[in-house]
Parts: structure tokens; sequence; C-alpha cells
């Protein structure tokens, strides 16, 4: 029952006072009794509904959407972005790509939903999508293509975004995500300039978070980042975030993903 | 009306292991927006589950649950084939049930 | 504060990128440098008090900017300024009251697009989130050395003994401008930033520096 685990995890707290390694042992614990049940489920059916859902002027369905691997093929599609698409001759993410899709095939209005606040409206679908999506491709390993000389150009533009420092405290993504073993107070820091390993980092998102009970995007993700880093509003499905998804996809090659993973 | 919970249940030996995610945002009724208006409770009170038409699980909830609870039991004497379904009804008097076959 | 956008500078600074031939038609470094600062200027927009002049980068910003640490010419440049930006307490008064300092050093908050003020009163001094200070807290994070035991290994019995001059002063000149001492420290220029004033500031220096304060018990 989940009320037990928040139970069982405040159970877990004197613990703390003691070394902190208990402390990291009690959070694994705790994050270990979330991970049976992840609410992302819920999203995931709520997605493929509105895959297959004729909806928005055109009343169509997203059936014949490209997700990069031909009309309509949704699994291993997740792993294989962001990538070129001839289409719209840009390198896309999965959420700029569904925009494009939502706007050609339903006729939707793409720019009021890049518009639209995380979790409301066609926002809200967007995540529940992005979940069902990345489930598809559940237990595949990362393998970002760089082909063409697009995709090539947006890594390395994505490399320098990520060390790029400013704003009033100084921050870059390499503040946090540039080495190894780092931590924010007992928040555990993939190293995002090379594979962190299966499940982590890049891997790991969409995933819903437990301590606001949403599901989170990678946009959703990098938004807050930025929000942390004391940056400036990134738009949504710009072209640094698509960038930034590069960079940290490529570096990430083999990874098994686990996406929708559960956080805190 | 809700969105559907997810339930699963498999049968091993002689018992059956449900597991049940509903969709549901469970406002403690303690929290405020960010005008600093207190958002009002809004939670599942009372769980029931029945196999076959029997009920054989009830439970009374408060705002203490979390959003979109996971609820897991065993169920005696349930094999493949049978039929649960799980309701549940909030303070506003929403209600939801939904079936899954034992696998 | 000197805040320029200058592409030029940015470009001459690209040289620790050297050594990867572009291809025919492929972009050079510089020009990625370039497309990259372009890219930054469409995608942000202002939200709140984070408006897109915290894009606009001064030297020391631009200088750290890489994967590879700037040239020891443009570094040592860096320091020499922010030394020399370093603004002292008035009355060569440097410590307040540690619990104060504990309540800052606990605090993260400020400077988000979310936060209604930019002024140093809404803000905290985020030191958990990157350093273990006090052993009582538990939850701390290691971007950054630990603080534990600051003044007693350093042998600060009395902050005001001419004997502790020099740790003093240079502890408050980290807070002030960390590049003073390491021109790409990760640690954010609280006084030079505007992100804490003098009073928080001579709080915080009393948690690390007071023989009193529980850090150096």
């Amino acid at each position: 029952m989940k009320h037990w685990s928040w139970v069982a995890a405040l159970a877990l707290l004197p613990g703390l006072a003691c070394a902190q390694k208990t402390a990291a042992d009690s959070i694994a614990e705790y994050r270990a009794l979330l991970a049976d049940g992840n609410p992302a489920e819920l999203f995931e059916a709520k997605g493929e509904d509105l895959w297959k859902a004729k909806r928005g002027p055109k009343n169509a369905s997203l059936e014949r959407c490209d997700l990069g691997q031909g009309a309509g093929v949704v699994k291993g599609a997740f792993v294989r972005l962001p990538r070129w698409f001839a289409d719209t001759q840009r390198v896309q993410d999965l959420e700029s790509r569904l925009l494009t899709c939502m706007s050609t095939l339903q006729g939707l209005d793409a720019e009021a939903i890049a518009k639209t606040p995380f979790g409301k409206g066609e926002q809200a679908n967007m995540e529940a999508l992005v979940a069902w999506i990345s489930a598809e491709s559940r237990g595949q390993r990362m393998q970002l293509p760089q082909v063409h000389a697009a995709e090539q150009r947006m890594y390395e533009l994505g490399k320098r975004a990520f060390f790029f420092r400013g704003g009033p405290m100084d921050f870059s993504c390499a503040s946090c995500h540039g080495e190894d073993g780092k931590r924010i107070r007992l928040q555990d820091l993939p190293n995002l300039t090379k594979n962190p390993g299966d499940g982590v980092g890049f891997a790991a998102w969409p995933a819903y978070r437990v301590s606001s009970g949403e599901l989170w995007g990678m946009q959703r993700r990098l938004n807050d980042c930025y929000r942390q880093q004391r940056f400036p509003y990134p738009g949504y499905a710009s072209e640094v975030t698509i960038a930034l998804a590069v960079y940290m996809g490529v570096n990430a090659k083999g990874a098994e993903s686990i996406a929708p993973a559960i956080k805190r | 009306m809700a969105d559907p919970m997810r339930i699963r249940a498999q049968a091993a030996g002689d018992k059956a292991t449900v597991r049940v995610l509903m969709a549901h945002e469970m406002e403690s009724g303690q929290r405020k927006d960010a005008a600093g208006k207190t958002i009002p409770a809004w939670y599942i009170n009372e769980v029931s589950a029945a196999l076959n038409g029997k009920v054989v699980l009830t439970a009374e909830w408060g705002p203490s649950v979390s959003k979109n609870p996971f609820l897991q039991f065993v169920i005696k004497g349930a094999k493949a084939g049978d039929k649960v379904q799980v309701s549940w009804t909030d303070n506003k008097g929403d209600k939801r049930s939904d079936e899954a076959t034992v696998s | 504060m000197n805040k320029r956008f200058v592409w030029a500078a940015v470009a001459a600074l690209a040289l620790g990128a050297a050594g990867c031939a572009s291809l025919p038609g492929q972009p050079t470094p510089a020009e990625l440098d370039a497309q990259a600062l372009a890219m930054l200027k469409a995608s942000f927009r202002d939200e709140g008090i984070a408006t897109t002049k915290r894009l606009e980068q001064d030297l020391g910003q631009q200088a750290c900017s890489a994967e590879s640490a700037p040239p020891e010419g443009v570094a040592k440049r860096v320091e020499a300024e922010a030394l020399a930006s370093i603004k002292w307490p008035a009355g060569g008064q440097y410590l307040g009251d540690w619990r104060e300092g504990e309540k800052l050093a606990q605090n993260g908050r400020g400077m988000t697009w979310t936060d209604k003020s930019a002024a140093p009163a809404a803000n905290g001094a985020n030191c958990y989130n990157c350093h273990q200070i006090s052993k009582e807290e538990v939850s701390f994070g290691t971007i950054g050395p630990s603080l534990y035991n600051y003044g007693k290994i350093r042998g600060v019995k009395d902050p005001a003994d001419p004997a502790s001059a020099a740790i003093v002063q240079y502890t408050w000149g980290k807070l002030w401008n960390s590049k003073a001492y390491n021109a790409c420290s990760n640690m954010p220029r609280f006084g030079h930033a505007g992100l804490l004033n003098e009073e928080q500031l001579r709080h915080v220096m009393a948690l690390i520096l007071d023989p009193r304060s529980p850090v150096n018990q």
C-alpha cells in the first residue's frame, strides 16, 4: 500500500542519525519500495489510448505519426531520438516530433501547445504520450544516430550549451553533471558527459516523480534544471533543449532505457 | 469521471496477489495554491474489493494516502479465470469500479 | 559589473577545441561557438526576475564555459580581476552569528524565475547543497569539499587575533568572489553577484570560523 511505504520510510529516519552510508541506504530502500507499482503505468495506458484516438480539427489519430522508424512504428523509436527528420528539415526530440504530428495529422495548434504550461490541457496529453512511447522501448539500449551532418552539429552545439556558464550563480549543466560521484544534498548526480550507466540520467526520463505526483518528460526535466541553474526560461522544444538531448543521448550510447522510471 | 485503475491479479498456489494502481489527486486539504488559498480536501475514503462478486476487502482511507495510490493484497482461494472487482468512492462522492481477470 | 557579449573573445577561447579537423562543408569549432551562442539567445525568454540578460557572460564565465580549462594567462587575469573586486567588510567586522549562518547554510532558495525578489534578503546561502558543514546535518552535497571543522583544522582559536587574519580574510574573499583563488571554481560569487549582503556573509563566516560554532567542536 502506497502510504505504507511512507510509514516505512519514516521509520527509517531515525537511522539517518548514524553514518551517511545509512542515510544513502535508507533512501535506496525507500526507492525500492516505490519501484513496485509505478504510477507511470496510469500515464502509459492513457497515452496508448490517446495515440489511437481520433482528435483535433482533422479528427484523426496519431497512428500514422513517423517517429523516425517509419509511419506508425513506435517500438524502438524512443531510444533513437532526437534524430534528423527530412520532412521538417530539423533534428527533433520526441516532444517536438509529437508537436509536428499533432499539427500535421490532427490539425492541432503546435505553437499553442508549446506555450501551454506543463501539466495543463494538451501538455497533460503530451505527458501521457511520452510515457507510453518511451515504455514501448523499455529495456532497449540508447542508440541515437550521428549520421546526418545536422545530428553531428547538434551534438557539438549541445556540448557547448552543457558547459555554458551564466546567470547569478555562474552555473552550467556541468557544474552538477560534469564529474562522477557527486551529490546535491543526498541526491546522486549522474555524470552526463559520458554514459552514466543503465537506467541512469538520460536513460531514466520520462519519469514519475513521487514528490509531486507528476509525470515529467525530458522537456520538463530540462526546464527545471534551467530553473535551478537560475537561467532564464527555455522555450518548450527550443533548439537548446534538443541540442542538450542529443549531447546527453549520444553520450549515453548503450545505456538501457528504463523510462518511464520512478523518482523520489 | 476519474481515469481507470490498473489491476493485475496473478494466481500462485491457492492464492492470488492483486496489485492495483488508482488515478486520484488525493488532496489532503493541507496544501495551499500559488495565491495562498487552501486547496480543498479531495481524497478516496472508501475502497472495496470483490472476488466473483463477493466482497473480500473493505478499507477506509483518508487524506494521508499518496496521490495515485498503489494497493496490493492477497486473496486466498482465488484461481486463474476468477474475476476481481475493485471500487473506490471519494469524499466528493465520485466513484470508480474496475475489473480484472486472475491470470 | 563589466558584462559583455563579445563574440570574438569567445571564438578566441575555443583554442582548446583545436585538433579536431572539420570536414569540408562542416562548421569549424569557432563557427560552432558562434552558432551555440545564437542558439542560446534564440531559445530563452524572460520569466519573472530571470531575464535573458543572464545569458550575457563576463570574462570569468566565458573563460570557464568549455570542457577544458582556459589558458593560464586567461585564468590569471580572471583571478586578478576577481581579487581586485572583493569588497572587504565595513569596520573590519568579519564575523556575525553562527546560528543565523546555519539558517542561511540550510536555505537553498533564491534567484530562480519562481522567486519574487532578487534582493539578498530573499536568498539562502545554499551551502549544504554542495558542502558538508556541521556533523549533525547528514543531508549534504559533495560538489565542494567538506567544511566540517573548517576553523579548527586551520588553527583559528580567536578569529580577532592577528594570527588568524590571513585565513579569515581568505575565507571572506572566497565567499565574496570565489574566482579570486580559482578562476573556474564551481562556487557562486556570493558577494560579487549580489546574492548575499555583508551581514549575511558575516553570519556564514561565523558558522565556519567561530570556535563556538558546532562546526568547530
